[in-house]
Parts: C-alpha cells; sequence; structure tokens
C-alpha cells in the first residue's frame, strides 16, 4: 500500500462516479451479447435430454440435415478434443454421450439460416430414449457415495458440551440466478480453422482453456472476448453453449450465433445448490457458543461445476461470524439427476447462513437474550482463531461494529399505510390491515473474499498511457456490477490523471482477471490497476525527473517538465501486473489451516408485515450495515446491497424452482416468481469503512453479503409474527398458513 | 434473419384478397386484420379454424415460448365495434386498462391485477372468456354477476349464453368454431356491493393462487371463484347457507367459510396446494363478504 | 412470401417485411435494426421490451407483428432529443439506477410513458406503474430515487 498523498483528481475514489458505460444503457446503445449480429451469420439451436436419466438408443440426425437452410447438425461424435469439460472436474460430456444425465442436457446442436429453422431442425432430430429411473433424493445418493466432494471439519475437543443446547433442521430450495440478459455467443470463424467468440461469461479464461481442449485447438486459435453482459450473479460461471456455438462456426466456416430463450436458460446454467443441513449448538449460560455441530447436504445435480468449491464454503462458514472452539462439521455435495448446481451470489455460504442464524435465534431464546445481543457476545474479530478453519482472522472484520450500526438504524413507525400497494398480498386486496402483524427479524453473515483453499487466484492488468489518456487493459468481466467504473476511480486516485478508460482485452491479449464471482474483482482486478497504476506513475516520474502526474504530462514543483505527447515519444508507457492475494492453503484432513485470504461481514434487520391467516408476507424494509474496508463508490455499493438484499428477499419468500423428478416444473418468469417493484423493500445502508489488509486502499468485495443475512433476517422476521418456526426457504404461504 | 423462402415449398391454400400470406416462420400463415365485425365473421366463416387475435397475451406467448405456429389469424385490433361498452354489455375488446375504471367495483378490482400494465394495456375481456383459464381473473366477476357470454356468427347470428353453459373446462367452451365472442352481457340486477380478491404469492404480475368475488343485493350473497375448479365456479351451497342465516354473525361467517373451502375443488400444483387453496378460497369468501356487509 | 407492412418507428415511417407470427419485438430487432428492445423472457412477464405502441406502453414481445402494420412506435433510440438526453435517462444515470443495463430500456420507455399520462406520481404509483418491469440487479432502490428526484423538481 502506497503511504504518498493522494493526488486531487475529479472521479478517484470515494466519490459516487457514474459508469462509462451509462449512456449506452439509457440510449439502448450498448452492445449485449445478444444484440450482436453481422450479415450472413447462421443461428444456432440445441435439442435437449427430455429425460431427467436416460439412454440414448438411437440418434438420426438426418431429417434435421435434409431441411432446407440447415448447415450443420453436430454430436458428441463430432467433438475433436476432450470430449469432455468442466471448470473442475471434466466430467460433462460436450453433447450427450449416449446417457443423458439430467433434463435438459445438451444432445445436438445446429446451424441454420434463421432462427426458426435451426429451432426446427433440432426439433426434427430423432432421439430415441430409453429412461432409466433417476437418482433424485440427496440423501439416498449420499448413502450410495454418489458424491463429487466430502468435508470433514473437527476442531477443539468433540465431547465438549454446553448447558443450552437448540438443535434444528433446516432446507433451502433451488434458487435461479435469472439475470434477465439470456446466455448468448457469437462465433466468427478466422478462415485459419480458429475463432473469435464473444460469449456472456464470468471467466474468459477458464472457458477458454475447457474450450481449447474440446476443439482441440492451440491456445492462440481461440480468442474469446467480453461480451456485453445482462447480470450472472453466478450463471456465467460454468461453460453453456460456449463450445456449442464454437463447433457450429468451425464446422460451417459461418459467422453463428445462439442465444438461449427464457425456458432454456433455466436449464441451460446451474442453479444454487439446495439443501438439507441439520445442527446442534451448544452454549453455556451466558449463552457463549461452546459447540456446533452440523451435517450439511447440498445436491449438485448431474455434473460437478463448481460444486466442490461450493461444499467448502458452506462448510467453513457453517458457524458464522462467531468464536466457537469445538467445532463439528460433516457436509456432503451429491451426483444426482438433478438439474447441475453450480455458482450463485453467497456460494454455499447461503445455505449455511440460513440455517446458523435460525439456529442463533433459537438460542438466544432458550437464554432469554435479545438476538443481536447473543451475536455481539460471541462476535469473531480479528485476533480470534476462526470456528472452522482455526485460522487467525487478519486484516479487518468489524463484526460488532455492523451490529452496533444497524441497531443505530431507526425502526419505522407501526403498519403506516392503508394503501394496498405496500399491505400483504398488494393490488390482490387479499388483506384488511386489520389482518397483518409485524414482526421483526435479525441475520449477521460473513463471507469469504476471492479463491480459497489454495487456489492460485491472481488478476492481470495493463494500465497504459497513451496521448489520448490512460488506457486500462484488463479481461475481467462487468456484469453490471460496477467494476468498470472502480477501475477508473482506482487509476485516476493513483495517477492523478483524469481521462482514464477500460478498454476490454481477449484472451490472447492479456492474462487472466480470475472470475467475476466469490467477490473478489474490486480487490483483485482493482489490486492489479492498483500495482500497475502505482508502477506506471513512478516509472514515468523517474524517467522525468518529476514529483506530479497531471492529465497533460510530467510536473515538477508545480512546472511541466514533459507533455504526454513527449512521454509516449516512443509510443505508450505500460506497466502490466499480475496482482495475487495472500497466500492460502488446503484444509488439511480435519479441515484446518489457513483457508481463506480474507473475509467481509454485514448485519441485517428485517422488518415484515403478515397476513397470518393466509400466509401472505409483504417485506417493508431490511435496513443493513455492511463492512466494505473502504468505500470506493458509495452510490455503486448502495446498488448492489439493494441489489442482493432483494435476491435474498426473494430466496426468503418467493422464489423456487420446483424440481420434480429431475424436471423443472416452472422454467418461465410467468411461473419462477421474482420480486417486483410492488414487492421491493426500502433499504437503509450504513457503511463501516476498516480498511482491510490487502486489495486497492483497503476496499472489501461487497456484492455477495447482502443476499446471504438478509433472507434469514426476514425469515425470523416472519417467525417473529407468526409464531411459525419456519425451517425451509422460501417460506410460502402453506408453511405460514401450515396445511 | 435471412432464409425465409423455404416455405415456397409449402402448400398454398387458397386466400381471398384480403388475407395475406406470412410465412419463413417455418409455417406459412395467412393474417387477416379485419377491419369490422362483419369481415372478422365471415373470415371465420370462411376459415373456422381461424386463429383470433386480440391483445396477444395468450396467443403470443404460445407463439413465442411453445412455438405454437398458427397457420391462420384473424386480428381483431381494428375491429370498432368490439370496443363498445354499455352500462348491460361490455365489447370483448374492451382492454383491462379499460376495465380498471368500470363502474363495477370488484371488475375494476380484478382488472387492475391481470398482468402488468402492459399487459392491461392491450388484452381484453373478451380474451379472457375465450381462452377459458381456471386462472383467468376476470371470471369469478362474470360469474357473480350472472353475466352471459355474447358470440356471433355469420349463419347463425348472435346467441347469447349463461356463463355457466360457456365455460366447460380448461381452456373449453361452447364456443363453434366458426363463433366470435363479441361481448359479455351484464343483467340489471348485479348488485352494487361487489368485492373481489386475489392470492398470489407475489404484490404484483402474478397468476392467481385463488380468486373470489363476493357479491351481496337484494336476493342475498353471490360468491364465485376462480383457480378452484375447471371453470370460474359458483359456491351454491355456502351462498345458500349464509342467505338463510337472519342475520350475518361471526359464527355464521366461519361456518360459510367452511363450506367454501369444501365446496371448492381445487387440485395441488407447482404454484399452490389443494389444501391451501382450499383455505384460501375460505377466507377470501369470509372477508369479502364482511367488506360487502361493511 | 412475407407480409409486408409500414409502421412509423421512432418518427420514421419503415416498411418492412415480416414472418408468420414473427414478434414486434423480433421485427424491430432482427429487421429495423433496432436491437435497444431487449428480449429477455417473450412472455410478457419482465417489460424489458416495452415499447410505446400507438400511446400505450406495451410488450413488443406480445406483439404480432404482422398486426403492427399501420403503427406508430417508440423504442428507447426514440426517446430523448437527438443527443439530448430525455430527463428520466439523466436522472437514472444520476442515482446509479443502471447496472447491468437490460432491464433499463424497458424502464425508460416505460417511465417516459408514466411520465407523459402522470407528470406526479406517487411512490405508490411509480411502484405499481413499473409493476411490470423487472430488474434483477438494481432492488428498484436508485430506480425509485430516480423517479422521485424528477417528479419531485419543480413540482
Amino acid at each position: 500500500m502506497t503511504t504518498r498523498t493522494l493526488p486531487r483528481v475529479r472521479g478517484g475514489i470515494g466519490t459516487s462516479v457514474g459508469r462509462p458505460d451509462g449512456e449506452p444503457k439509457v440510449t439502448g446503445n450498448f452492445a449485449f451479447a445478444s444484440d450482436l449480429s453481422s450479415p450472413g451469420m447462421l443461428w444456432g439451436a440445441t435439442l435437449r435430454s427430455p429425460h431427467a436419466h436416460a439412454t440414448l438408443t438411437e440418434l438420426d440426425i438426418g431429417p434435421a440435415l435434409a431441411m432446407v437452410g440447415v448447415h450443420a447438425v453436430l454430436t458428441q461424435d463430432d467433438v475433436v478434443g476432450s470430449p469432455m469439460f468442466g471448470q473442475v472436474e471434466q466430467d460433462q460430456p460436450v453433447l450427450c454421450d449416449g446417457t443423458a444425465r439430467y433434463w435438459g442436457e445438451p444432445v445436438a446442436v445446429v446451424a441454420a439460416d434463421d432462427e426458426e429453422t435451426a429451432r426446427r431442425a433440432a426439433a426434427a432430430i430423432v432421439a430415441v430414449w430409453e429412461p432409466l429411473d433417476p437418482l433424485d433424493d440427496p440423501e439416498r445418493a449420499a448413502e450410495i457415495g454418489s458424491t463429487f466432494r466430502e468435508m470433514r471439519i473437527r476442531r477443539g475437543d468433540e465431547t465438549a458440551e454446553g448447558s443450552v443446547v437448540v438443535e434444528g433442521f433446516y432446507e433451502t430450495a433451488t434458487q435461479d440466478q435469472a439475470p434477465l440478459g439470456p446466455e448468448a455467443g457469437f462465433a466468427i470463424p478466422d478462415g485459419e480453422g480458429g475463432l473469435d467468440l464473444y460469449i456472456t461469461s464470468q471467466w474468459v479464461h477458464v472457458d477458454h482453456r475447457q474450450i481449447i481442449a474440446c476443439l482441440d485447438l492451440e491456445p492462440d486459435q481461440v480468442r474469446c472476448h467480453p461480451a456485453g453482459i445482462g447480470g450472472a450473479f453466478g450463471s456465467r460461471e460454468d461453460i453453456s453453449l460456449h463450445i456449442h456455438v464454437a463447433m457450429l462456426a468451425l464446422a460451417t466456416g459461418r459467422s453463428v450465433k445462439m442465444v438461449y430463450d427464457r425456458s432454456e436458460s433455466f436449464v441451460g446454467h446451474v442453479k444454487r445448490h439446495p439443501s438439507r443441513m441439520w445442527y446442534r449448538h451448544e452454549a453455556d449460560e451466558d449463552g457463549n457458543l461452546v459447540k456446533v455441530t452440523a451435517r450439511l447436504i447440498l445436491d449438485g445435480g448431474a455434473y460437478a461445476h463448481t460444486s466442490p468449491a461450493v461444499i467448502a464454503n458452506a462448510a467453513f462458514f457453517s458457524v458464522g461470524p462467531y468464536r466457537c472452539d469445538n467445532v463439528v462439521i460433516d457436509a456432503v455435495v451429491v451426483r444426482t439427476n438433478n438439474p447441475p448446481a453450480g455458482a450463485m451470489r453467497g456460494f454455499g455460504v447461503v445455505q449455511a447462513c440460513f440455517a446458523s442464524e435460525s439456529q442463533m435465534d433459537s438460542l438466544a431464546e432458550a437464554i432469554g437474550l435479545a438476538p443481536l445481543e447473543l451475536r455481539r457476545r460471541n462476535a469473531l474479530a480479528p485476533g480470534d482463531p476462526f470456528a472452522t478453519s482455526g485460522q487467525v482472522i487478519q486484516g479487518s472484520l468489524p463484526t460488532v461494529a455492523v451490529i452496533d450500526a444497524l441497531e443505530s438504524i431507526p425502526i419505522p413507525d407501526p403498519i403506516p399505510s392503508d394503501d394496498p400497494r405496500l399491505a400483504p398480498g398488494g393490488t390482490g386486496l387479499t388483506t384488511p390491515r386489520s389482518a397483518v402483524v409485524r414482526g421483526v427479524g435479525y441475520a449477521v453473515g460473513l463471507k469469504n473474499l476471492a479463491f480459497s483453499e489454495g487456489f492460485d487466484d491472481f488478476a492481470e492488468a495493463r494500465v497504459v498511457m497513451t496521448p489520448a489518456g490512460i488506457e486500462i487493459h484488463t479481461a475481467a468481466i462487468e456484469v453490471g456490477q460496477g467494476l468498470v467504473t472502480v477501475c477508473q476511480q482506482i487509476a485516476r486516485t493513483v495517477l492523478g490523471v483524469d481521462r482514464v478508460a477500460v478498454v476490454w482485452k481477449d484472451t490472447s491479449q492479456i492474462g487472466s482477471a480470475g472470475s467475476t464471482s466469490a467477490s473478489r474483482q474490486t480487490q483483485m482486478t482493482g489490486g492489479a490497476v492498483h500495482d500497475a497504476a502505482v508502477g506506471l506513475r513512478d516509472q514515468i516520474l523517474s524517467l522525468h525527473g518529476g514529483d506530479e502526474l497531471r492529465d497533460d504530462g510530467v510536473y515538477k514543483q508545480g512546472e511541466l517538465v514533459a507533455t504526454v505527447n513527449e512521454i509516449c515519444s516512443d509510443g505508450p508507457v505500460e506497466c502490466h501486473v499480475r496482482f495475487r492475494h495472500p497466500k492460502t492453503y488446503p484444509p488439511d484432513a480435519d479441515g484446518q489451516g489457513e483457508i481463506h485470504a480474507g473475509f467481509v461481514v454485514a448485519a441485517h434487520r428485517a422488518v415484515v408485515d403478515v397476513d397470518p391467516e393466509l400466509g401472505l408476507v409483504r417485506v417493508v424494509r431490511v435496513d443493513t450495515a455492511q463492512d466494505v474496508g473502504r468505500a470506493l463508490n458509495p452510490q455503486a455499493i448502495v446498488g448492489q446491497l439493494e441489489g442482493g438484499i432483494m435476491q435474498g428477499m426473494g430466496f426468503a419468500v418467493m422464489e423456487e424452482l420446483v424440481i420434480d423428478g429431475g424436471v423443472i416444473r416452472n422454467p418461465t418468469f410467468t411461473d419462477y416468481l421474482i420480486p417486483t417493484f410492488l414487492d421491493a423493500p426500502d433499504v437503509e445502508v450504513r457503511i463501516i469503512e476498516e480498511g482491510d489488509h490487502w486489495g486497492p486502499f483497503g476496499a472489501k468485495g461487497i456484492a455477495e453479503s447482502p443476499t446471504i443475512s438478509s433472507t434469514p433476517a426476514i425469515v425470523a422476521a416472519i417467525r417473529a409474527a407468526t409464531g411459525r418456526s419456519l425451517t425451509r426457504v422460501p417460506v410460502l404461504p402453506t408453511d405460514i398458513v401450515g396445511v | 434473419m435471412t432464409g425465409r423462402g423455404a416455405a415456397g415449398a409449402l402448400r398454398r391454400p387458397r386466400a381471398t384478397d384480403k388475407w395475406q400470406r406470412a410465412a419463413g416462420y417455418g409455417t406459412v400463415m395467412d393474417f387477416l386484420a379485419a377491419r369490422n365485425l362483419d369481415e372478422t365473421l365471415a373470415a371465420k366463416a370462411q376459415r373456422p379454424d381461424a386463429q383470433l387475435l386480440a391483445g396477444g397475451t395468450d396467443l403470443m406467448v404460445e407463439v413465442n415460448i411453445a412455438h405454437r405456429r398458427p397457420s391462420r389469424v384473424i386480428s381483431l385490433r381494428r375491429v370498432e365495434e368490439l370496443r363498445e361498452m354499455t352500462s348491460n354489455r361490455i365489447g370483448a375488446g374492451v382492454t383491462w386498462a379499460r376495465l380498471e375504471g368500470s363502474d363495477h367495483g370488484a371488475l375494476a378490482q380484478a382488472a387492475r391485477t391481470i398482468g402488468s400494465p402492459q399487459i392491461r394495456a392491450v388484452a381484453t375481456i373478451g380474451g379472457n372468456v375465450a381462452t377459458a383459464s381456471p386462472a383467468g381473473d376476470g371470471l369469478p366477476w362474470i360469474a357473480a354477476a350472472n353475466a352471459r357470454i355474447v358470440v356471433r356468427s355469420k349463419e347463425r347470428g348472435e346467441r347469447v349464453i349463461p356463463w355457466n353453459e360457456f365455460f366447460t373446462g380448461v381452456k373449453h367452451t361452447s364456443l363453434e368454431p366458426d363463433e366470435v365472442v363479441t361481448g359479455v352481457a351484464i343483467p340489471d340486477d348485479v348488485p352494487t356491493a361487489q368485492e373481489f380478491a386475489k392470492v398470489g404469492t407475489r404484490n404484483a404480475m402474478v397468476i392467481s393462487i385463488v380468486s373470489c368475488v363476493v357479491m351481496r343485493g337484494d336476493d342475498g350473497f353471490r360468491v364465485a371463484l376462480g383457480s378452484v375448479a375447471p371453470t370460474p365456479i359458483r359456491v351454491t351451497r355456502a351462498e345458500e347457507m349464509l342467505n338463510a342465516e337472519a342475520r350475518i354473525t361471526e359464527e355464521a361467517l366461519k361456518e360459510f367459510s367452511r363450506i367454501v373451502s369444501e365446496e371448492v375443488r381445487p387440485i395441488t400444483d407447482h404454484r399452490s396446494t389443494e389444501g391451501y387453496r382450499r383455505h384460501a378460497a375460505g377466507v377470501l369468501a369470509r372477508r369479502l363478504a364482511e367488506r360487502c356487509l361493511a | 412470401m412475407t407480409v409486408p407492412i409500414v409502421i412509423t418507428v421512432n418518427g420514421e415511417r419503415r416498411s418492412v417485411d415480416v414472418a408468420g407470427s414473427e414478434s414486434l419485438l423480433h421485427t424491430l430487432r432482427n429487421d429495423l435494426g433496432l436491437p435497444g428492445t431487449k428480449d429477455a423472457c417473450e412472455q410478457g412477464e419482465c417489460g424489458s421490451c416495452t415499447v410505446i405502441f400507438d400511446g400505450a406502453a406495451v410488450c413488443s414481445c406480445l406483439v404480432m407483428a404482422a398486426d403492427a402494420d399501420g403503427a406508430t412506435v417508440t423504442t428507447v433510440e426514440g426517446i430523448g432529443e437527438g443527443a439530448q438526453l430525455h430527463p428520466l435517462q439523466e436522472v437514472m444515470l444520476a442515482e446509479g439506477a443502471v447496472q447491468c443495463g437490460f432491464c433499463t430500456p424497458g424502464f425508460i420507455v416505460t417511465g417516459v410513458h408514466l411520465l407523459e399520462t402522470n407528470s406526479h406520481p406517487t411512490e405508490p404509483e411509480i411502484r405499481e406503474a413499473l409493476s411490470g418491469n423487472i430488474c434483477r440487479c438494481t432492488g428498484y432502490g436508485a430506480i425509485l430515487r430516480a423517479f422521485t428526484a424528477l417528479t419531485s423538481e419543480g413540482a
């Protein structure tokens, strides 16, 4: 971290400067991946398995090939390289290998002159199936050892006992990220056997690695470009149509576009793992945690994707932001014939936090403490051993500060309005004010920052001075969260230069920035930009003997000594950095070690109005206090917190993919319900700034926190209003009514 | 989009001058933008299999999501006669946005819950009636009002069908293939005390889990529900019970609620359970009866 | 072999041949070179494709293109005066109401239509008028602040 005085600059860190892509987005001129096209391009479409588990006994592509306007029909036989792909384990065939292992698994792909013809051709392929029994019960899968990873954590004394004991069983359903922008890819063959690929992605380099392996091409033959993305939330961390669209472009020698429609999107990306969790908390009479025992099962569906990392997160964060010396955790993620699960905002911590925070409420009630008081007594702080891994907490962790700040936000007046739009049931006019009960609930959530368990986690960035201004080169993915703005702000502040632009680079032009996930890009790519900007500044100042950089050149004691054109007389000047966070290590046999690079904590308070007789809920407000390290862009932080809370709220009271025998029953926006404007709670935010030990200016990633503890806070509030135990999310009207 | 030539190989049906041929979505589609009701009826007589298009909010979902490809479509958007509204008749082409301002209170309340503002701007009461979804939010009001469905064909002229003879099953009606729903006929005796409510798991833009209309007039209470049977239904046993009470006590309303729950015939699906629908039907009916009494 | 239609889009008369049962959304995006209108659900459940159609804010995915003959349509590309942003666009930027931006064109079009019909909507009116537009990123807070800032200014 630099110690020099930060230059005064417009649009630097700490300001709520606007997004550079804001204007194209409000005018409709921003190019999302699904907006790309070129004259003469073909459209791709996918035939999918109608069964969750079945043997493909016959596949006749003839009828599709015979159709006018069809240019290619490809199957697994056409995969020239590795037949399998996967980010962690290469366990999924590019196209069906003779067995369908989940409902909607891709079987064949088609390229045709137009979207409709492609779709009809896919439907014309004759696939004969012999259905098999789907393995759809995760506990059965655990019994027979159909697992991706088992986690065992043992810390302290397994025989320790507390005088107060609470036990519970909790379940969470399958949540879908449901980003508004569909999966989309546009592949342009280069005429030399390679291609350029514009795809919706969260990490183009990890896509690239899998794509070239399956296509059997050299790294420089495939160039993956970041494309405009309409939200991601984890859904784009794994491959969807990437390899398919590339295969079609190579087979036809034409540009090919593929876009999933909404129903296909629901089957075409990984989801949040559904979970079942057994918990036992033991404490002393004063509420000090003595031991936590838990068993967690997460259903990973048919293929691994990021399940091995998700289960580690669920296990390591199963106690939450609390001290506890004795911990016994067994966690397993199983392989079934359910839809594949993977990354979604919160990454395993969401499930564990719902269960463990529900347990903390039960414990508080058993002891007779206020919910936040119990949490304050056990609050994890820097220097404490982390309850699960035992690692000593480094950097900042203001658990007590977020609890105190949350409590300082005033509670609203009781049920203020007769307006039905603000009542349970909304304009459905179900609920008179007299039928409404109000409840208040709390939860605190902890999340790791960036990748854990010894993963070689890095981000590359290049900061370049050109006569037109500073360019930041990166392949980091902007999904809407505002990384593009934060990178500009960091560079401006370090360099003292206003004119800064982010220039997205493809996989051939720069190294990996790592994934846009795990709350990591502000710190990782932000850290790379920071260090590259420092390097560039120091290099230029020393070369020209200056003491300050401004937009027009190098100054010494207030005098311009070299203009930008002079600095760039031999071409642009640049500094390239590969940034790494503090090293982490894989867990030992007991799950112990320096597993995580950093932590972020947040607290939520929900106020809900409930119609207990009909089981209808309106979440009135969700207030939050959030540990941010250092606020680089306060407005963007509030936007992430409000948006994350809305997804946590959706999971609390409405969002559920209904899966029956491996089949998704509601893969549409008609029946997979996402909160609307009339459902949206008001949010008040308190930002806690205590700089972390790494990352630009002490900033932390914050995008997952709001989705973690908002859900249990809302459920706690519904419990407070209704007296129901409510052990499953989403809490549906039937759960509240009890019929 | 390119390559629409594929349809040239398909059989070309005979077409009148006014029909237009649209191809390229895999199928040939004959399209007629009807200018008035006579033209609509003539076209429907000529092509009874033609799909009528009003607001498009049901048909286009099937086209887009289920990839349904109707071969013949008659658009009603330009048929002025269908947009007429009097105290005794609502034209089939009247949109839910207009009905949000209806003098019939419960109909206006129902209108406000249909789809989203964008849907209500184009979706029509005639579409709700002709689609005959169990979850059609306008249908319980029609049942409670004892409204009749007005249909017309070129051959047989107008028929006025009692609502309970019109709705015959899930998305099934007694409409003949050459007939067009032209409106909803409203009797003179619709009580002014009328209330609507709808349960969904979201506060806007949601398919109903249960919807209910209660009216209270000189003939007593009328109670109709949606999403609890293949068609909109009246719960006559519950109505009779309540109407036999000399004084509507809390006890009577409780019993009424119980009978409503018993009388409905809901199913369990991905939106809710049979048990919850029974329960909610009873609660809504009781609450609406109370609102009618207030 | 297609239906020729003439529609006035953003003040310009456009002739285009549309395919059977194709939606206006497809025509705008694929045939008329106006991809600003977004395709996110194609069933009228998200509002991303909202356009002003003969004076009403509607989901263009549910308009059969063949049926749009003679209509006047405004898309997001037609909002604002040339290079000058509409005040709603300005305030959406100022309040940070744009994140991923996929829902933004729909909110802009629906919002402009709301302000044309009700220049000083209350907060519940804003929420209800925009309840057909799904935003998955922002949580609606910044969008509400944008509208509130606009409608309370010089009220």
